[in-house]
């Protein structure tokens, strides 16, 4: 082969490649991604049930109980509620008043299944999402986060 | 007055950094009397730095609340390791770690550099003083760890209590020396675009650093993921997080580069792409350790962000990296391309190494960023999660694992692949038996995983294959091809070597995907339950207190298959000081495999909440890290490469070029 022709079937090969590489992030990032929901854009905007989504809130006061490993609790955002249900054991941090994120998906009946339930290392975390989410709705109380943490 | 003089030492490097900068950038044709003075200053600039963090260590260890930064992290009651841990448990204290890394690579290239050109030590010092100046002034002006605080409270408000653990000694500052090492590649990479001089010499210069590097990243990023595994109680080892992506994609770009570097050292290819990714490496580097802390991507693992200072950040980083690709963008060109080779070669085969590594570090790079661009177009939140990553990566990887065995067999400019496909069929013979041997003994479940450890083995087997092909095991006598085998040059071991821990890591993660077992269950003392033949019996729970906390300690008996029995203490901690719970998980293991149980908030009675996990052979993930790292070490030690070794041959193209 001559130089030019061995520079072109290496930069063929690149471009396959990337073009390859390229579709596949595509298609992965249109079937991968995972939005962001409160309960009221649930109930505003409406997910089909199974998909898989995250829901973000306050963990509303008095709601949680707890039957052997089965945890039960309501997720509010001030304005709408949603029960939700995680079997497991719930990170340290999992508190009734404070901020909380769940993966999972919406059930057939209308309540979320989680599948995960996230925390942070941090006690006053409060995931970015859910705080603008409450500074929209108007709920965003800083305070709160200050007293939890030098509690 | 011994926090003001770290305070006023802090200052004074910054300002030497920044004289040095200017005259290192501006003067570096001046010669010998500049270079002497540059490499002083990079050696005081070490020492001022190193006073002041031993200032603030000593404030931490004597629990001196009169620091704003103690009171805020620190507790008289904590033991001695993590009162010392505690300094860079912290935004503050850890930029001053991360600076006083800097100014130690700074005074290393400075010592060891006397066999340099005085222009390029001229320049890399400058560019390394311009580094430091840009951070020790971060650090004094926006995120001072020197701050009084009056009047002085009398106790410390304590370390979060998950960062209180030994992995916090070993974690950040291991990864910190393998970001910040890459800065040394990011200056020597534009000390060749300023002086348009690179040839192979400054290949091998580069490479000591770039090793070095990558063998701390690679330890740094490991030790994060067990210590992430056993501390956050989730049984999980890698999370695809922000954070972890980001030190994970330095990681690809340097492994990259490292391969890159190793072209451009044997053969004077692919200069312009090496001088590339050297900044890239290094600017992953500054958004793997800024990027989270600013406070625009949210992450399990952040534990000294502050989103006040975010825009000083990113206002930094963009000019240092925008100014460095603006560089590049400008003096690429007069970098003068050489050498000729055929696309099967060596150097084909580590361009395409380079292709797929730099793919994959793309593809993790948009997935990090898209919820960032995707909520400011939209206004959506997303999350780009495990799902995403898994399968862009895995389907990146898997051809790169495919072709790795043919690589250090082809030989340079030209290779046979027909040749190596003869040489490497052994291995491939020996990796299908063993892969198609657990598919039969595991039952035989169609899955990807036995496809999966396929790969692994064939990785594995091949990084071994070169070593016995080029010892000649089997066609010579015994004593002779052992003594060729122990002649090898250190490099052919360190590549073996290495490529090994990839197929140990890649065997790890793909059977404790595969064949993992969990189970929730809530126990009563006295019962008795089984996850994957392993008995477990909840033996009773008692109230332990320890220095700074008060832990409900479990008693669980694990009986093994074979019939020999543990015992395993999961714990519940609350910290007196923060009030703060955290869950210890018990891990008991055995070879290579792990029995993983963490204890749930009690319940009604004596019934308690119990998650159980048996992770067959998860241990090989980070064992075949370590074995990655330690060739890279071995490759490190190697006489030839090293950094005051004479560097003849400043001249490309007389060179002779070793067969190897």
């Amino acid at each position: 082969m001559t130089r030019k022709q061995k520079r072109l079937s290496i930069l063929a090969g690149f471009a396959v490649v990337l073009a390859l590489a390229t579709t596949l992030v595509l298609v992965a990032l249109r079937d991968q991604i995972v939005f962001f929901y409160s309960p009221s854009d649930i109930a505003e905007r409406g997910v089909a049930a199974g998909e898989p989504i995250r829901l973000g809130g306050l963990v509303k006061t008095g709601s949680w109980t707890r039957v052997g490993e089965t945890n039960d609790f309501v997720v509010t955002d001030g304005q709408t509620e949603m029960s939700a249900r995680y079997v497991g054991i719930l990170p340290d941090l999992f508190r009734e008043g404070q901020g909380v994120v769940a993966e999972g998906s919406v059930t057939p009946t209308g309540s979320f299944l989680a599948s995960n339930v996230l925390a942070k290392h941090d006690e006053n975390y409060m995931p970015r999402e859910l705080v603008e989410e409450l500074k929209r709705r108007g709920e965003w109380e800083p305070e709160d986060v200050a007293l939890g943490a030098s509690r | 007055m011994s926090i003001e003089l770290g305070h006023f030492a802090l200052v004074l490097a910054f300002a030497i950094a920044s004289v040095s900068a200017v005259v290192g950038l501006g003067f570096w044709k001046s010669g010998e009397r500049i270079a002497g003075f540059l490499q002083q200053a990079s050696i005081l600039q070490f020492v001022l730095i190193g006073a002041a963090f031993a200032v603030l260590v000593q404030a931490f260890v004597l629990s001196d609340f009169s620091l704003a930064l103690a009171v805020n992290h620190s507790h008289s009651d904590k033991p001695l390791l993590y009162r010392i841990t505690g300094v860079w448990g912290n935004h503050e204290g850890s930029m001053l770690l991360w600076v006083l890394i800097l100014v130690l690579f700074g005074a290393a290239v400075a010592a060891f550099g006397r066999q340099l050109p005085r222009d390029l030590l001229s320049l890399v010092l400058g560019m390394q003083s311009l580094l430091t100046a840009a951070f020790a002034g971060f650090t004094v002006f926006t995120s001072n760890p020197f701050e009084r605080m009056n009047p002085a409270p009398l106790q410390g408000m304590d370390l979060n209590p998950v960062l209180q653990d030994i992995g916090l000694a070993i974690h950040p500052p291991l990864l910190y020396i393998g970001y910040v090492g890459f800065s040394v590649c990011f200056s020597f990479a534009i000390a060749a675009l300023i002086s348009g001089r690179i040839d192979a010499a400054w290949a091998r210069w580069v490479r000591p650093w770039t090793l070095l590097s990558w063998v701390f990243l690679t330890l740094g990023i490991s030790m994060g993921s067990y210590w992430a595994y056993y501390e956050l109680g989730w049984g999980g080892w890698w999370f695809w997080d922000p954070v972890e992506n980001a030190s994970f994609m330095p990681w690809l770009a340097g492994t990259a580069l490292l391969h890159s570097a190793l072209v451009m050292e044997k053969r004077n290819a692919m200069k312009v792409w090496t001088v590339f990714l050297a900044i890239i490496t290094f600017s992953l580097s500054l958004l793997g350790t800024f990027l989270v802390r600013s406070g625009i991507l949210t992450s399990v693992h952040t534990f000294a962000s502050d989103p006040t200072r975010g825009l000083v950040i990113l206002t930094m980083l963009a000019i240092l990296i925008g100014g460095a690709f603006s560089l590049f963008a400008f003096r690429a060109s007069s970098l003068r391309q050489g050498g000729l080779f055929a696309p099967i070669s060596r150097e084909g085969s580590l361009i395409l190494n380079n292709l797929f590594l730099a793919t994959a570090t793309g593809a993790i790079l948009v997935g990090t960023l898209y919820p960032l661009v995707l909520d400011a177009l939209t206004g959506r939140s997303i999350s780009v999660g495990a799902p995403f990553f898994d399968l862009t990566f895995a389907a990146i990887m898997v051809p790169l694992l495919i072709v790795l065995p043919f690589g250090p067999f082809l030989a340079w400019k030209r290779g046979d692949l027909v040749a190596v496909t003869q040489r490497l069929a052994g291995a491939a013979g020996l990796a299908l038996f063993v892969a198609i041997l657990i598919f039969a003994l595991s039952g035989a479940s169609i899955s990807l995983a036995p496809l999966g450890l396929l790969l692994g083995f064939w990785v594995g087997f091949g990084a071994i294959a070169e070593l016995i092909d080029r010892a000649r095991i089997g066609r010579l006598p015994f004593r002779e091809s052992m003594r060729r085998l122990f002649g090898l040059p250190r490099t052919a071991w360190a590549t073996a070597i290495a490529h090994l821990g990839v197929g140990v890591t890649v065997i790890g993660v793909v059977s404790v995907t595969a064949w993992e077992t969990e189970r929730v269950l809530t126990m009563n003392v006295g019962d008795v339950t089984e996850i994957a033949g392993y008995s477990i019996a909840f033996d009773g729970i008692q109230d332990v207190p320890g220095p700074n906390f008060v832990s409900e300690e479990g008693t669980f008996s694990v009986t093994a298959p074979d019939g020999g029995t543990r015992t395993a203490h999961p714990e519940r901690r609350i910290y007196t000081a923060s009030g703060q719970p955290t869950t210890e998980a018990a891990i008991l293991t055995y070879g290579f495999s792990q029995v993983y149980m963490q204890l749930g908030e009690d319940g009604s009675g004596e019934s308690h909440v119990v998650r159980l996990w048996y992770k067959p052979y998860v241990t090989l993930i980070w064992i075949g890290t370590l074995i990655m790292a330690a060739g890279g070490l071995l490759s490190l030690s190697y006489r030839r490469l090293r950094v005051g070794a004479p560097a003849k041959a400043a001249r490309p193209g007389e060179r002779t070029v070793p067969a190897e």
